[in-house]
């Protein structure tokens, strides 16, 4: 049952990704990447990691996507399709993808995993944080302070960067 | 762990889900699309991580917390970097890759 389930999200997860990258409706490219971040988000669910399942539905499903929308919407109009890539160009890209992915699942399946045998359930919410605030040993006090850091600078600058020069003139 | 799942069928999704955003990266000459892309690759990175630590490593959560700080950093990513670009439209009117040559100085 979960291994049916996971086919159809892979499939489903390719199709969208290939539709996003080369759809030239940039509103419908907008979209199908949403697709694929919620079938990401099935994934998470799949191996109960409830938490960042949530995590990735709202911050990606929620925000990120709507900030895509919205700049979209600012600055072409709906109907406009991009320019067509030139067959070249195209041919080149594809060529350099196809050797890197030929590459990466060589070193993959020439590589022996040792699966752990232990069983595995769930990983809780609570373990999660308590490690995130943890200072001690493997602990993620720091990183998560300055995560914290960062978001405010990121506000702060994004604010600052999208006035532009009104900022300046006054 | 995904019962009936081994790790060379996810790692294989992955890198394949990775490879289409480097396509995508390559090819896309508008700005907005080009984010695309990259959200594309760091969600990639990021059920890579989660995957892995829990089919080698099922104790840990080194893993798991690092995909939090990848989606913490990619949504920040996404937001400076569409504050550039209304920026640069407001600019030269354009968001296309060729538009843009010159830098603020």
């Amino acid at each position: 049952m979960e291994a049916i389930l996971f086919y159809i999200l892979a499939t489903l997860m390719i199709i969208f990704a290939v539709a996003s990258v080369t759809s030239r409706k940039i509103l419908r490219a907008v979209i199908y990447l949403l697709f694929v971040l919620i079938c990401i988000a099935g994934l998470y669910f799949l191996i109960n990691y409830n938490l960042l399942a949530a995590i990735q539905l709202t911050v990606y499903g929620g925000g990120v996507i709507v900030l895509f929308i919205f700049s979209v919407l600012l600055v072409h109009h709906v109907e406009l399709e991009l320019e067509k890539t030139s067959l070249k160009k195209k041919i080149i890209a594809g060529i350099i993808s196809l050797l890197g992915l030929g590459i990466t699942l060589w070193a993959i399946f020439t590589y022996t995993f040792k699966t752990a045998t232990t069983s595995y359930s769930s990983i809780e919410v609570k373990d999660i944080g308590f490690k995130l605030l943890s200072y001690g040993d493997g602990g993620f006090i720091l990183p998560f302070e300055v995560i914290s850091v960062l978001l405010v600078a990121v506000m702060i600058g994004a604010i600052i960067v999208a006035k532009g020069k009104k900022l300046k003139e006054n | 762990m995904i019962a009936g799942i081994n790790i060379y069928e996810i790692l294989t999704l992955t890198s394949i889900l990775f490879f289409i955003g480097v396509y995508g990266f390559f090819t896309r000459e508008n700005l907005i699309t080009v984010l695309l892309s990259i959200e594309l690759i760091l969600n990639a990175a990021a059920v890579n991580f989660v995957l892995i630590n829990t089919y080698l490593y099922p104790d840990l959560l080194q893993g798991a917390i690092f995909s939090i700080f990848i989606i913490a950093l990619a949504a920040a990513e996404t937001a400076l970097a569409i504050a550039i670009i209304i920026n640069l439209y407001k600019l030269i009117y354009s968001v296309e890759v060729k538009d843009t040559e010159t830098m603020k100085y």
